[in-house]
């Protein structure tokens, strides 16, 4: 027997059909625009490459430093209960829809090298972060901690817990609980969030602009590339941002269907 | 019920909306005109803010509306269509996107700024000349060649014959100047004006290579201006006397 599709009642294939139209079309003005002919040379540009390369490496790392500290924040947040949980909660999305270059400015205030932090950082161990790419990746992490943290979270409530209940009853401790059987029920939900804070990262511009500054093979990275092109050379920051839009869509649609409920 | 009223009630309502935005259109160009939308470099911010409260009070219903950034922002805007009626930007060169792009009429050089050395209130690197900002431990924040004060930067550096490296290329003026207000670099090489502008969190320091990159500022009322007349008159006050002693205590020199 087939199975009947559903059709969409006017009321809402209409509007949803002009979402998609308002969500597509700036990218397909991207291509349409996109210098093609030139296109292999402008890639093969050091310069392009090696602002790719930095992208690449400060969003992995700051997505492996939201994992390791954002699921164990997504776990006290979804498992236990204390009296501040609620602010807490507010806290951590606060990145999410604050500007970022608020963000930026507050992680200069705060480990810049006379911020509250970063004056000790500098006086005892001679560490001044601002300038370098470990603060593009701290600015990176900043802004997309808050994207992971939230999945996980969801992940952990919609699991059941009487598979954790009936581990800890035949004897295991809550840590081998976590790690045997939590974290194995959650593994699609750690992984959604890792890709969508990866991605996130990769997109940061404000706050590593901000905090990072910008500079070739250091701090510059893909979005702040782009702006700057668009300076001089709006074709440049065409073929720029295709390859960002190529390497998200890219990674998100290998893993949307998969691993995004 | 209430959902089959609501169901009845959003086509109308949207219809009504979309009625209303298109009187709105209508309703636009009497009171555009009235408008004069001023594109100027962010190096103009206080000077021309000031010039366009004069404009207001000698034009009776006339609203001056700026847009500051780096020029060559402004100038990609106007390229691509932006309403604007005039064009003040902080060097020749970006004045020519707009003119090779035949939107500006020819434009006036009103105004010349120079570099200055910036560094933090107390000078903590003790940056004593030019030559101070080449040794490796200090700190130094540039402008990005692709805008009109990285481009001057990098001609006086040229001109000194020094090798400086950057600890970043900032992408307008006011952006590097705030990396040496929050005292983050020990120095910066920013507009004259700029170092006036920020007041006593940051001193200046004059050198002479300052005089092989000076910027001129050209200004221009643009052929596809909505506010014609209103554009030149904008033009001709940023010419003015009074405008000279204005853009002369903010630090310009003018011609």
């Amino acid at each position: 027997m087939k199975r009947r599709r559903t059709r969409a009642p006017w009321m809402l294939a209409v509007p949803a059909a002009l979402a998609l139209a308002f969500l597509i079309l700036p990218l397909v003005g991207l291509l349409v625009r996109a210098p093609w002919r030139t296109l292999p040379q402008r890639l093969a540009e050091p310069a392009v490459l090696e602002a790719l390369r930095l992208s690449l490496i400060t969003a992995t790392l700051a997505t492996a430093i939201c994992l390791v500290l954002g699921v164990p924040l997504a776990w006290v947040l979804a498992r236990t209960r204390f009296r501040a949980r609620r602010l807490v909660r507010a806290l951590v999305t606060v990145p999410m829809v604050l500007p970022p270059v608020v963000g930026g400015v507050a992680l200069l205030l705060v480990l810049g090298r006379n911020g509250l932090v970063g004056r000790y950082l500098d006086d005892a161990f001679g560490i001044t972060l601002p300038f370098t790419t470990a603060a593009v990746v701290i600015a990176e992490a900043f802004v997309a901690l808050p994207f992971l943290v939230i999945t996980v979270e969801g992940a952990l409530r919609a699991a059941d817990p009487r598979f954790e209940e009936a581990a800890a009853t035949l004897g295991a401790s809550r840590w081998t609980v976590f790690r045997r059987v939590t974290l194995p029920l959650i593994a699609p939900g750690v992984l959604a969030g890792g890709v969508l804070c990866w991605s996130r990262a990769l997109g940061e511009f404000g706050a590593t602009i901000t905090f990072a500054g910008n500079f070739p093979g250091e701090t510059q990275t893909m979005p702040l590339a782009v702006y700057l092109a668009l300076e001089t050379d709006p074709e440049a920051a065409i073929v720029l941002s295709l390859v960002l839009l190529a390497v998200s869509v890219a990674i998100l649609s290998a893993l949307r269907e998969r691993w995004i409920p | 019920m209430f959902r089959r009223a609501l169901t009845l009630a959003l086509p109308v309502l949207l219809a009504f909306t979309a009625a209303c935005g298109g009187g709105d259109d209508k309703g636009g160009d009497a009171t555009e005109a009235k408008t004069v939308t001023v594109f100027a470099a962010a190096s103009l911010t206080e000077t021309f803010t000031e010039l366009g409260k004069t404009f207001e009070a000698a034009h009776e219903g006339v609203t001056v509306k700026f847009n500051f950034g780096s020029s060559a922002t402004l100038a990609q805007q106007i390229t691509q269509g932006a309403p604007a009626d005039v064009f003040a930007s902080a060097s020749p060169a970006t004045m020519q996107t707009v003119t090779d792009a035949s939107l500006a009429e020819a434009p006036t050089t009103f105004v010349s700024n120079k570099l200055e050395i910036a560094v933090p209130a107390g000078n903590p690197a003790k940056i004593a000349d030019f030559a101070d900002l080449a040794k490796p431990a200090v700190k130094v924040a540039l402008c990005a060649e692709q805008v009109p004060c990285g481009a001057a930067a990098l001609k006086a550096i040229e001109a000194a014959g020094l090798k400086i490296t950057p600890v970043t290329l900032e992408q307008d003026v006011k952006a590097t100047l705030t990396k040496v207000t929050l005292g983050e670099v020990d120095a910066a090489l920013v507009y004259r004006t700029d170092v006036l502008a920020a007041g006593d969190k940051v001193e200046g320091i004059a050198f002479p290579e300052a005089d092989k990159a000076i910027n001129d500022y050209p200004v221009a009322a643009l052929k596809d201006a909505p506010a014609d007349g209103l554009a030149a008159e904008f033009v001709t006050l940023v010419l003015s006397q009074q405008a000279k002693d204005l853009f002369t205590k903010a630090g310009f020199t003018t011609p």
